[in-house]
């Protein structure tokens, strides 16, 4: 049987500028993949996220998640931005941030009450904050802000995850833990895809792989495609990695 | 005038209550609103408003000829919106960063409002038009009508910020992620803005074009200090806007008539000044006052840690020592050492120290307490 494909993308092309950062990107990611965007800077890793997401219009293509409209199959997909986008001295606490994952499901007006609460503790349990609930945000380590935004998309309990760059500037412990959430929300048979810069780790924590730089250069499972010619034509450069089956 | 005597007249003056109250409902407006402005780190779009606003009361005044607040007042907001949008057209469409944007504006506008400023005393009918009230603000002008107004959108803006307030903190926290959640965030974005935009023509009449934005930042800052939450910080705003507001004006009132304006700016910002200096987390003179005792602390540690490792080199750890041995050690004053004496860690005879049991243990233990820290 054929897998399911959670989301296709066709002949995306975004630019900010004259300059097009995507060009003409046709991507299909099977349902209950763990994927690595993986590419040089600038090569449109974020700007990919944010274009399937909705939150940067595209000049051309189009995306569907399970077959429809992304604005139809909101619900079904989370998103962990980069921690660096926000100002995390805003005046809050670690669990209203969290909280803000049900936001979505609850929509214009309507307050969260205790069910809300209910999950956002759960999700903060999940990631091993829940003793830093009252936190005021600022006062959390860098990885203790980045747990907070993947307990804040577990809240949303979706069906596709878009994380961009989890792992950056974050200890070993936090990776560690990080991983091993992604790995059980495989499990349980979601899709996860993440924006990714350490090579060395792609074959230990992903199962599926998309290079890209501007324009798509392969995707496919990381077995089969994560070898030295594709990190080649990607970096532009001979980029020699060990690859562990 | 005396305190009291103005504390009677508050009451039973009709214009001084009307100042009073209208000073106060305008203080805690802006200040209420000034927080979402800091919070999104567009501090300086209150002061482009407000210059944008100056050339709508001019054009306002040429086209009808009236001077009644209400009409003029109308033409700066279309004025001050008309500016507002303009600056996030030039932020968006263009690749200017926001303070270009905001002082091209600003300057722009206000230009344009004093030349027609100027064009108006020019005119054979506008000696008594004196619309430069609204460059320095003249609260004694204030009517009833005025502090109805006030009043009601104070009101309007209270119920809309209840009712999004959910929303209007995920916009200001993250924006990117709320669109993503399926929130119209150009929506919410206008909403604040033109509220922002409203509160600011509101206080025209009162604070002027040119110290209007004072109005806006200063309580926010103030209440930021001495909060961590956006809900507490909004309401601590909008008591320190209402404060500064009764105040200024009490102050203004019982001193030969100081202009308002200026006086409700400096209020505001002996709070900023205060908040900055004493609040308990953030402020100066307590981080100061943390930053000494645990310089304080360490040093005691240090100090102690030494002499632990000359005491552990004999078989008696209370062996005397000279204190001399001390002074070539940083951690080391006479305080550190009278400190230790009176916590019983050492004892002194002569020019001789010597640890106690206690001292020893006490070392041993903070050393273990390092390395467990370390782990």
């Amino acid at each position: 049987m054929k897998q399911k494909i959670a989301v296709q993308v066709d002949d995306l092309t975004v630019a900010y500028n004259y300059k097009p950062v995507l060009w003409d990107i046709d991507l299909e990611i099977p349902e209950g993949v763990l994927m690595a965007i993986v590419g040089p800077n600038g090569a449109g890793k974020s700007t990919l996220i944010k274009s399937i997401l909705g939150i940067l219009k595209p000049i051309a293509g189009s995306v569907t998640i399970y077959g429809k409209s992304y604005k139809k199959q909101r619900s079904l997909v989370a998103y962990v931005p980069q921690k660096g986008s926000v100002d995390w001295d805003f005046p809050t606490t670690a669990l209203d941030v969290v909280t803000m994952g049900t936001y979505g499901s609850l929509g214009w007006i309507k307050r969260p009450r205790q069910k809300q609460k209910k999950a956002a503790l759960e999700a903060l349990e999940k990631v091993g904050m829940l003793a830093f609930k009252s936190r005021q945000i600022s006062q959390l380590s860098g990885g203790q802000q980045q747990r907070i935004f993947l307990a804040r998309a577990l809240v949303q309990d979706a069906s596709i995850y878009f994380m961009d760059e989890p792992f950056q500037g974050v200890d070993a412990t936090t990776e560690i833990a990080i991983i091993n959430i992604l790995k059980e929300l495989r499990k349980a048979g979601k899709t996860v895809i993440v924006v990714h810069h350490d090579l060395q780790t792609v074959p230990e924590y992903f199962d599926w792989v998309t290079f890209l730089n501007v324009k798509k250069i392969a995707t496919g499972p990381v077995k089969d495609i994560f070898n030295d010619d594709n990190l080649t034509k990607t970096y532009g450069i001979n980029y020699k990695v060990s690859i562990q089956e | 005038m005396d305190l009291t005597e103005y504390i009677h007249l508050v009451f039973t003056d009709y214009t001084l209550r009307t100042i009073t109250l209208g000073t106060a409902i305008l203080g805690a407006v802006t200040g209420m609103l000034g927080s979402f402005a800091v919070l999104r780190k567009q501090s300086l779009l209150g002061d482009a408003i407000s210059h944008a606003a100056l050339p709508g009361i001019a054009i306002s005044f040429l086209i009808t000829g009236a001077k009644d607040s209400n009409t003029l007042l109308l033409g700066a907001l279309v004025s001050g919106l008309i500016g507002t949008f303009w600056i996030r057209g030039i932020i968006t469409k263009t690749h200017l960063k926001s303070d270009t944007a905001l002082g091209l504006i600003l300057s722009l506008f206000f230009g344009f409002g004093m030349l027609l400023l100027t064009f108006i005393q020019k005119q054979p009918n506008a000696n008594q038009a004196g619309l430069d009230k609204y460059l320095f603000g003249q609260a004694a002008t204030l009517v009833e009508s005025d502090v109805w107004l006030m009043a009601i959108v104070t009101g309007i803006c209270l119920f809309v910020l209840l009712l999004f307030w959910k929303e209007f903190k995920i916009l200001l926290f993250d924006k990117d992620y709320a669109k993503t959640l399926g929130f119209n965030t150009k929506t919410i974005d206008i909403l604040i803005t033109s509220f922002i935009v409203l509160a600011i023509v509101l206080g025209l009449q009162t604070v002027g074009v040119v110290l209007m934005s004072a109005m806006l930042l200063a309580p926010a800052a103030a209440a930021r200090q001495w909060t961590n939450s956006l809900a507490t910080m909004v309401f601590l705003a909008a008591i320190f806007g209402a404060f500064s507001g009764v105040f200024g004006t009490a102050i203004s009132a019982s001193q030969n008539n100081l202009s308002t304006g200026p006086v409700i700016v400096l209020v505001a910002a002996v709070f900023v000044l205060i908040s900055f200096v004493f609040s308990p987390s953030r402020g100066l003179l307590f981080k100061q006052i943390r930053f000494i005792k645990n310089r304080r602390a360490l040093e005691l540690h240090k100090t102690l840690a030494f002499m632990y490792h000359i005491a552990e080199s004999h078989a008696n750890i209370s062996h005397p020592h000279e204190i001399k041995i001390l002074n070539g050690f940083q951690g080391y004053t006479k305080g550190t050492l009278k400190k230790l004496v009176e916590k019983n860690y050492v004892t002194l005879k002569g020019s001789t120290w010597s640890l106690t049991k206690e001292g020893f243990e006490s070392a041993l233990n903070l050393y273990n307490q390092l390395n467990k820290d370390d782990e």
